[in-house]
Formats: C-alpha cells, structure tokens, sequence
C-alpha cells in the first residue's frame, strides 16, 4: 500500500511547490520530474498487484485491483507525455506574451492538483470520497479553461463549471440512495465503501438501487461527455490550453467512466437484472451516433478532436453496457488505447495551432510542407484514432463490433454507420490541413514530439499483439467486472 | 396515519422539511437578488435547524459538526459573499424580469409532484418521514435547476447551485443521518473551494462582458454564423 499512498502524496507536494515557485524558467521541467516519480509509484503498484492479487489498506480507506491498476498506470503516464509537452508549449505560450507569472503558478499547481484528484478516484473504496474527488477535478481545472482570461474562454469555464457542478451533484443524491440501502442491513461506517457494498450487493435494495444508479449515470456521466449532458465538452477543449485539452480527453473522461462502471457493479449484483446496463447502452450508442454526425460541422480544430472523444467514450459506455466478458474486455482495451491517441492528437494539435497562429480549421494549412512532424504526426494519429488497422483502436473497435454482433446483432448496422460517419468527419477536415503548400507566413515552432512518437509506437503495439501481461491484466479485470472470462 | 401520532421529531422533522420546500418555491419566483440571496440564507437556516435536531435527538457527536459546518457554510459565509458582489456591481436595485412566472411555478409544481413519483417504489420498506424528506430533498435539487434555467443573473444560477447542494445535504441528513464525517467533510470543502471560485468568476465575467447577465455570454457555438 506504501506506494498509493507515495502516489497521492507526490502531486500533493506538488500544489504546494508550484504555488509558490510555478513561474520560474525550468519548472515545465519540474512539473516533468514530479509526473515521473507518479509513474514509478505507480509501476510499483502495479507489480504489487500483479504479484500478489487486489490490495486493500489497513484501515480499507484505499483499494488497487485488477480495474483500477492499469488506469492508475496509464493515468500516471498520459500525465508524464503531457507534462513533457507541457514543458515546451507552456514556454512558447509565455514567450508570445498570453500568460503572467502568476497565471503560470497556477497552471502548474492545478495540473498537479487534477492529477491528486485522478488519483484519488481511482484508489479511493470510499464511494463519497470518489464524489468529492470527481468535483475536485472540476475545481482544479475550471480556473485553467479560462487561463487566457478571453471572453470565450470565460464563457466556455462558466459553462463548465454550472454544467459539471449541477449534474456531478445528481451523482451525490445517487450516492446517498446508494449509502441509505446500504445502512439498513450494514454498519454505518463501512457502509460506502465499495468492497463492503460489492461482497453484500445481494442484500442491498433492487428499487433504490435502480433509482440511484439512474441519478449516477447522469450525474458522472456529464462528466463522461454523454449526450444530451456534452455541451461543455468542446467548450472547454477548445478555449484551455491544449496540455489541458489532452488530459481532459486522455484522463477525466475515463475515470468519470472508471465510477460508472464500478457503481453498475453493484447495481447489477442487486438487481440480478439487465437494466443499468440497458441504460449504459441507451446513452452510449446515442453519444456515438450524435457526436459522429456533430464531427462534420466543426470549425476550430480542438472542437473536432473533442467530438471525437465523445464519440469513443460513448462506444466505451455502450460496451460496457452490454456487459458480457467480451464486450468488457473490448471497451478496457478501447479505454486505453483511446487515451494514448487522443492525447497524442491533442499534442500535434497544439503544435499545429501554435504554427498556424489559429484554431480554425480554415486557416491551418499544408502542415506536412511547413513542420513534416507535425502534419505526419497529426495525420498517423488521425488515421489511429479513426479505427484504421493496425492501430490499436481498430482491434478494439473490432471486438466491440464483434460482441454487438454476438449479443445485439440489430445494432450492428448503427455502429458501423457510426464508425463510417465518424471517418469521413475526420478526415474531411484533417486532410486540408495536412497536404497542400505553405501559406505564407507559416512558420516551423520548436516541438518536442517524442510523446507523440511513444504514444502512437505504443497504440500500434497494441494493434499488433496487445503484450501478454497487458492481456493478463484485462482479463481479470473482465473476470472481475463481469464474472467470468472473456474467451 | 394521523400527523398527531407521530413523534416530535419526526413531526418537526416533515414542518422543516415543507418548510424548506417552501423556500425553494420563493427563491423560484424572486426577481431582486438581495431577497433571493435572503431567502437563500434562510433555506441554510432551517437545514441548520434540521440538523441540529437531529443531532439532539439522536444524540449524535458529528451532525452537531455538520451543523456547525452548514451555520457557518450555508448561513453565514455564502450569502455575505454573495451579498458583497450583488452590492459591489452596484445590482441591488435591478429587479430582473421574469418571463412566464406562472409556467414557471407551476413548472415547479409539477416537478415536486414528480419527485414523488419517482421515490414511490422506496415506499415500501420505509417510513412516510422518509419518502416525505427524501422526495422534498429531490424537489429542492430539482427547483435549484429550474431556479437556474428560467433566471439569466449569474448570481442567481449560483444560488441555484448552491440551494441544489441544500436539497442534497438534507436528502443526506433525515434519510442516512448524515454521511460518514470524512465523506461530508469533504462536501463542505468543495462547497467552500466552489464558492470562492465563483466569487473570483463574476469578476471575470463582469470584466470581460460587462454585466452579469448570462444570456451575454453566447459567443460559443454550434451553429456557423
């Protein structure tokens, strides 16, 4: 347990630093070393874990298994390549004269306070704790939307702010429906937290808990992105900084998910019955179809990458929705591979708009001509997050199509037209952007694009052979989510 | 089963809990901000109330701290904050119009009566307090948004906001007896972080659009123009 505890500690030391000493001229670099010692404390969890099975604290404050380790990890990695990023982008933001010192301070002490929260969510067993957690990534991000201080930028943190507080606080009343069957048969104190619920989740009210789940997937599912609760989305990927837009792709809306998830756990193991799953589905296939349509209508180049993260988390729900070992094991492996390219698009993203001095598509041009990197990085990471194979996210499209067809083969042709609108939105509005000559004017800018280089390396890794231990640990995952293993 | 019957507790329990429906109801159809904010002020006083009699009666260590966390939090610091800004913007004489008054209370009529609905399936292995405390808590979260939609001041939206994490305290206050200390400490702390970064937020907006008032901030959106 010792490193979870080192794991919440580190970026907590991290606010602490950066509010004092966030302005100073290596610190995108300290940001990088804290993000670093993250991640080795979580690799070290994870051995523990792999090793000798989930662990639960002493006092069962925190719980890592199967689940949440690789979210941990992966958490903990994206964090790392964006910091990397950040480092340079942040530089290039202050040279062009966008941010003061103090802003700066407050860049990198609430990018270490949203990773404390991240963390937080993912170990915590307390199901209150997981509440307050996921309303303090809200806070610690809301003030970095509106970092540039432009009329937009405030209207899109606004938007955000009312938007997430109101429907996070729907999540809270379904905790406490939760909490209330809970006490009636259970003690008091041990009664929200989820390994105690998860053993007695037979015993708990079928009708409460379907009602609560109903206020739980609302609550965190405007966090998700889902439709019809997504309008802060594209605000606030498009007006923050784009390191923000990449965490907020590659973290927050996973572990949004990540609750879901385990709440439907216990809903399911109450109700014996399918229906938390029916409405995971419900939501997910309509996020999908309507975000895939939404894609082709984009004029601000975060804005359409943003869609397309509603797009692949609403396919995640709906798998997970569908709930058998198959579906489950698709939609873990589409989590990840979907947070390692979206946030190495939102890294050449950056780039690009940092090029072409603008976010509109329009005006982002012949990127290929200009900084070959970044248009190929750019258009690589397109074609992956596409489903083009052999990237990973096509093997994880692949088998969600494949479970759909199995469980629910009438909705097969909705998904496929959903894939095959998504593509054509994408690439009607990357392709200009990509070939074609230099606009006058257009210069190269210093980028350092190894994250994207890993990122990318790793998806196409995973599109290949996904690696035997990562197989290893999505499949107890499966076993532990749905019971049983998926082949 | 006759009202008389019941315990005091219980008794005051289910006037507190009309009583802070009530307040909702005020809020709803209140056009000048100062009031609102009063109103608001008094909602957190009766919650205030509910805990602290549910402390007594159940001889109960940590709601005395919850009510003394919703005193301070709910009563006393929000509504002197918020007072300050309507002041500060000079926005105490404004009287916002309010389209469709009557659809709007009986819009919260309805909604009310749906709370209800949608709590009918607990009623079977619980007591009327319960169902009574728990559909008022979940009307009051519902008002809250509908408080929030059909007024455009910003202040307002976080009297709204803040009157929805009313509904939920009191939701978690009669039904649980409050959640464990940490789960609710942690509330409180959100609430209080959320509170000042409003504060800091219609300084913001009040530089950047030079009012308030939400419907100015539409620069965002879907359609090309």
């Amino acid at each position: 347990m010792i490193p979870a505890y080192l794991l919440l500690f580190v970026p907590f030391v991290g606010i602490i630093y950066f509010a004092l000493a966030g302005h100073q001229p290596q610190v995108g670099r300290i940001n990088t070393w804290f993000n670093a010692v993250a991640l080795v404390m979580s690799l070290w969890l994870a051995i523990n874990v792999l090793n000798s099975g989930a662990i639960l604290s002493g006092s069962q404050y925190f719980i890592v298994d199967s689940f949440n380790v690789y979210l941990i990890v992966l958490t903990a990695f994206v964090g790392l390549t964006t910091s990397i990023f950040s480092a340079s982008y942040m530089a290039h933001e202050k040279d062009l004269g966008k941010l003061t010192d103090k802003r700066l301070r407050l860049y990198y002490s609430m990018y270490q306070g949203f990773m404390l929260t991240m963390y937080l969510v993912l170990t915590t067993n307390n199901m209150g704790i997981m509440w307050v957690a996921m309303e303090g990534a809200t806070l610690a991000t809301v003030m970095l939307v509106s970092l540039y201080r432009t009329p937009e930028s405030i209207e899109a943190a606004w938007k955000y702010f009312i938007l997430c507080g109101v429907g996070i606080a729907q999540a809270l009343f379904g905790t406490i429906l939760l909490y209330y069957a809970a006490i009636q048969s259970g003690d008091a104190e041990t009664a929200l937290l989820w390994s105690v619920l998860f053993e007695n989740a037979a015993q708990l009210d079928p009708e409460i808990l379907e009602i609560a789940f109903v206020f739980m997937l609302v609550g965190y599912g405007t966090k998700i992105g889902l439709v019809p609760l997504h309008n802060w989305l594209p605000d606030a990927h498009s007006e923050g900084p784009t390191p923000m837009s990449a965490v907020l792709s590659g973290l927050l809306l996973n572990d949004a998910l990540y609750a879901v998830v385990r709440n439907k756990m216990l809903v399911d193991g109450a109700t014996q019955s399918h229906i938390a799953g029916y409405l995971m589905m419900g939501f997910g296939l309509l996020s999908f179809l309507v975000a895939a349509l939404f894609l082709h209508r984009q004029k601000d180049i975060k804005r359409l990458f943003s869609y397309s993260s509603i797009e692949h988390m609403g396919l995640m729900t709906f798998a997970f929705g569908i709930g058998t070992p198959f579906a489950t094991f698709a939609a873990l492996l589409h989590m990840t591979v979907h947070s390692l390219t979206k946030s190495a698009i939102f890294v050449t993203v950056g780039h690009a708009a940092q090029i072409a001095g603008t976010q509109s598509i329009d005006r982002i041009r012949g990127l290929i001509n200009t900084q070959p990197k970044v248009g190929w990085g750019l258009l690589i990471g397109t074609l992956a997050i596409a489903g083009f194979p052999p990237f990973g996210v096509f093997v994880s499209e692949f088998l969600v199509l494949l479970a759909t067809m199995h469980s629910y083969p009438w909705l097969t042709p909705l998904l496929l037209l959903g894939i095959g609108l998504a593509c054509a939105g994408l690439f009607r509005n990357v392709q200009p952007m990509v070939y074609g000559a230099r606009p006058e004017g257009q210069q190269p800018v210093q980028a350092n694009l190894w994250p994207v280089m890993i990122h990318l390396a790793l998806v196409l890794w995973m599109g290949l052979a996904v690696p035997g231990f990562l197989a290893n640990w999505f499949t107890q995952a499966t076993v532990l989510i749905s019971g049983s293993a998926p082949l | 089963m006759e009202i008389l019957q019941l315990d005091f507790y219980t008794q005051a329990v289910l006037s507190l809990a009309a009583l802070i429906g009530l307040t909702s109801f005020l809020m709803l159809g209140q056009g000048r901000l100062l009031r609102l904010v009063f109103v608001f002020a008094l909602q957190g006083l009766l919650l205030t109330l509910a805990t602290g009699l549910a402390a007594y009666t159940l001889d109960n260590q940590h709601l005395y701290i919850s009510a003394a966390l919703t005193l301070a939090l709910k009563v006393i610091f929000i509504p002197w904050l918020l007072r300050r800004h309507v002041l500060r913007m000079n926005m105490h004489r404004d009287v916002e119009a309010l389209h469709n008054k009557t659809a709007v209370m009986l819009g919260g009529a309805s909604l009310m009566i749906f709370s209800y609905y949608v709590l009918l399936p607990v009623i079977s292995n619980t007591t009327t307090m319960m169902v009574n405390a728990l559909a008022v808590s979940l009307s009051v979260v519902l008002l809250g948004m509908l408080l929030m939609i059909s007024h455009r001041q910003a202040i307002a939206h976080v009297v709204g906001f803040m009157s929805i994490e009313n509904g939920l305290f009191f939701a978690a206050i009669v039904s649980t007896r409050g959640m464990p200390m940490v789960v609710e400490l942690g509330i409180a702390f959100d609430v209080l972080v959320a509170a000042v970064l409003f504060g800091i937020f219609f300084m913001h907006i009040s530089k950047s659009i030079d009012t308030l008032d939400v419907d100015m901030l539409n620069r965002l959106n879907e359609v090309d123009r």
